[in-house]
């Protein structure tokens, strides 16, 4: 025994748990255009103070404040808007779809659209995303057709992954969106090579990667920000720290002591913490980084802070760790919510017409789901093809597989 | 089996204070499964709790507990997500003892759920068993049952080496033999359901023998135990069936004398077949048992493919196929 007395492990523990009472008061959250907004070829060592604070552009009263107000007008906004409702109706059908057993599994985004729905429109075609299975919203910000997404989520004849990938694990090269791996954090060091890649080549290209608050305690996303920070490759680097990882707290991740932003600072890479939730901020934060790396100034690492209002899949129920309220408690608010609210202050949108684009938004869901169906659905309807077990696994079908193909009769 | 694994857990904390429990979601929450379900209530978050979503760190500090002098028992939420920790499974928790002459060991287990038949696609479904028997210094576990889950478990926790305890999710919640059409049967309704209370282990290395026959040998472990049931009662094929429940070590004497008996037989697992496990027991049955062969030796396993999602079903090697090898490796 030392004079100290004995040890003890500090294991975190979050603010509440079921049946207590939200509390946020960890969160220190400032006002609307506060933050200021330094240039894009800043170094990284004068703006560690962005790392602590949190980017923020939409105010209580709906209105848009300070240096990061990207200048967006009406059309970009209700673009914006659309993508937001969108998404959400997209998830909500998709959820409905997974209890009504016309898929195995669903994992939505709601409360947290405006990230990747604010992001994508800061990117251009040939950009690549390297995303987790939480940002739909970069396929749907770019309108990408519904009915394709459906048939990837029901396994279905039209099923672009041929039925072998579990639902959500899109792949779309085409819209710039790499094929989900269920392996968490794999790809955010993927997306760095990839950006080396563009370098090498000369091109113009960029990369962004894509991770989960609890999914930065992988190695794979340390090593990310070491091979950023030595070739200074075109990649901007995502964090998306909605609170929750499954059942365990961003405390959990090592969000007590210091912001997931904060990591890049042993790295040299410049970051930033950013209200997710405001779709203003995301987007312009989002200019921000895109221009550093189109300008050869290399990576950014930013913190979207922002809340998982829904289960973390169909397979979970967060009643289970944390209060029922919680969500509601979430200071910064609903990004839809908050978007709308700007629009109607611009004198560009109404109650009335946001309660139509939500009704033909869902119809234009609902008409897609129809179209999806009818492809079929896991159980139901025309099914991918068996003989797809086989092929893919290699470029070209070695004897066994031929062997084993015939074995299985297809 | 669930229970059964908490029971092995809730054992063993209470027996012996180095033991203790950890991963993701293990804590409050009590793990995705529910396997640690009020354990941390019980014995308090310093013995078991959430970690960071990093296998390599669980697997990591698992090996440095051990080397303390503590019992690990970590768990890793898909055992197609121990990829990340298997640098530490493998370069350390496995030599550990031989390097350091004894000076440290790493007495950890390292729990899994693998296997598929729960439509989780290729990163739910995975049954690695052979990245793990492939490696010296490791012994690695894998319960077909409740009854032998908690013994198995419990043996684990207790035993001087590192232990990878896989367990088929599929069988979690009840024995399932491969018509996944049927209605799921609960393990109350098992024979082997029944779990005793208390301590007891059941020493690694000892096949269990599931059914007496004289026609054919059939070696499985996990859920294609239950499915080798269901193809010898289909197919009214005299077979004798092991439970081999431990990999590494591998009871070769029941094996030996099986074979020797029946003269002919079929090997089954879930995972792919190239470098499977089926191909360690279809060299040692060879060696050991060559001259009383009647037939070849015939694997039935899952197609050298990732686990595809929604063709789940045309994957998994059911009892059909299973019959198929019973009754070809008869002519032979
Ligand atoms: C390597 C690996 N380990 C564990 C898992 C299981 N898992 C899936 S999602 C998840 C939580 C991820 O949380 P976070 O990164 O915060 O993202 P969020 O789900 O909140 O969007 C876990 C542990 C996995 N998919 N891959």
């Amino acid at each position: 025994m030392t004079e100290w007395g004995p040890l003890s492990l500090h294991v975190p523990e979050p603010p509440v748990r079921p049946g207590g009472t939200p509390d946020f008061h960890h969160l220190s959250i400032p006002q609307a255009g506060a933050v200021r907004r330094p240039p894009v070829d800043v170094p990284a060592h004068e703006i560690h103070d962005l790392a602590y604070s949190i980017i923020r552009v939409l105010n209580r009263r709906g209105e848009a404040v300070g240096p990061w107000d990207p200048g967006l007008d009406a059309e970009a906004l209700k673009a914006g808007l659309r993508a937001l409702l969108k998404t959400r109706a997209y998830d909500a059908r998709m959820m409905m779809a997974q209890r009504q057993g016309k898929t195995s599994f669903y994992m939505p985004c709601t409360g947290e659209e405006a990230v990747a729905c604010g992001f994508q429109t800061a990117l251009a075609k040939g950009d690549m995303n390297f995303p987790t299975y939480r940002q739909q919203g970069l396929l749907i910000a770019q309108d990408w057709p519904l009915v394709d997404m459906m048939c990837q989520v029901f396994s279905n004849e039209r099923d672009r992954l041929l039925g072998r990938q579990l639902p959500v694990l899109y792949s779309v090269r085409e819209a710039g969106f790499f094929s989900v791996s269920g392996n968490l954090t794999t790809q955010f060091v993927q997306a760095v090579g990839w950006a080396m890649a563009s370098a090498i080549s000369g091109d113009t290209r960029v990369a962004a990667a894509w991770v989960g608050e609890g999914s930065t305690a992988e190695s794979d996303f340390h090593a990310a920000l070491v091979f950023a920070s030595v070739y200074r490759p075109p990649v901007i680097l995502n964090v998306v720290n909605n609170q929750w990882a499954i059942s365990s707290f961003q405390g959990i991740a090592g969000g007590e002591s210091a912001t997931f932003a904060a990591r890049a600072h042993g790295y040299g890479i410049p970051s930033m913490r950013v209200d997710g939730n405001d779709y203003l901020a995301v987007h312009a934060a989002a200019c921000w980084a895109v221009a550093r790396a189109r300008r050869n100034l290399g990576p950014t690492l930013i913190e979207w802070v922002t809340y998982r209002a829904g289960a973390h899949s169909t397979s979970d129920d967060p009643s289970r760790y944390r209060p029922r309220e919680e969500s509601d408690a979430w200071p910064l608010g609903d990004p839809i919510e908050r978007l709308k609210n700007h629009l109607i202050v611009l004198g560009a949108w109404s109650e009335e017409r946001h309660t139509q684009l939500r009704a033909e938004i869902e119809d234009e869901v609902l008409a897609a789901a129809r179209e999806a169906e009818a492809h079929g659905t896991l159980h139901d309807g025309p099914k991918p093809s068996t003989a797809a077990v086989f092929e893919g696994v290699y470029a070209e079908m070695p004897r066994h597989l031929r062997e084993q193909r015939q074995e299985m009769g297809v | 089996m669930l229970e059964a694994i908490r029971d092995a857990l809730d054992v063993m904390m209470a027996r012996d204070p180095r033991v203790v429990v950890f991963g993701e979601d293990v804590g409050y929450f009590g793990g995705v499964f529910r396997a640690t379900e009020g354990l941390q209530r019980k014995y308090g978050p310093s013995r078991c709790f959430d970690t960071p979503i990093s296998e390599t760190g669980i697997v990591g500090v698992a090996v440095g507990m051990g080397a303390y002098g503590l019992r690990p028992v970590a768990e890793i939420q898909f055992a197609d997500y121990m990829y990340p920790g298997y640098d530490q499974i493998v370069s350390e928790a496995a030599r550990l003892r031989y390097r350091s002459a004894g000076e440290f060991t790493a007495p950890i287990v390292v729990r899994m759920p693998c296997g598929g038949g729960i439509f989780g696609g290729q990163t739910h479904s995975q049954s690695p068993e052979a990245l793990f028997t492939h490696v010296c210094g490791l012994k690695t576990v894998i319960p077909s049952n409740p009854h032998d889950a908690k013994g198995l478990l419990i043996a684990a926790i207790e035993d001087e080496d590192p232990v990878i305890f896989l367990e088929p999710k599929r069988v979690y919640n009840g024995p399932f033999n491969g018509h996944h059409d049927q209605p799921v049967v609960p393990w109350s309704r098992h024979p082997l359901g029944e779990v005793p209370d208390g301590h007891y282990a059941i020493p690694l290395g000892q096949a269990a023998l599931r059914r007496e026959g004289a026609a054919v040998t059939v070696l499985a472990y996990g859920t294609m135990v239950h499915v080798a049931e269901a193809a010898v009662e289909e197919t009214g094929v005299d077979a004798e069936i092991l439970d081999l429940r431990s990999l590494v070590p591998l009871d070769v004497e029941a094996i030996e004398r099986s074979v020797k008996k029946t003269g002919r037989c079929v090997i089954l697992h879930e995972a792919t077949r190239t470098s499977g496990f089926g191909a360690e027991l279809s060299a040692q049955v060879q060696e050991r048992c060559f001259h009383h062969l009647e037939a070849p030796i015939l694997r039935v396993t899952g197609w050298d493919t990732p686990y595809p999602h929604a063709q789940e079903w045309d994957y998994f090697p059911g009892p059909e196929r299973v019959g198929r090898a019973l009754r070809a490796v008869l002519e032979g």
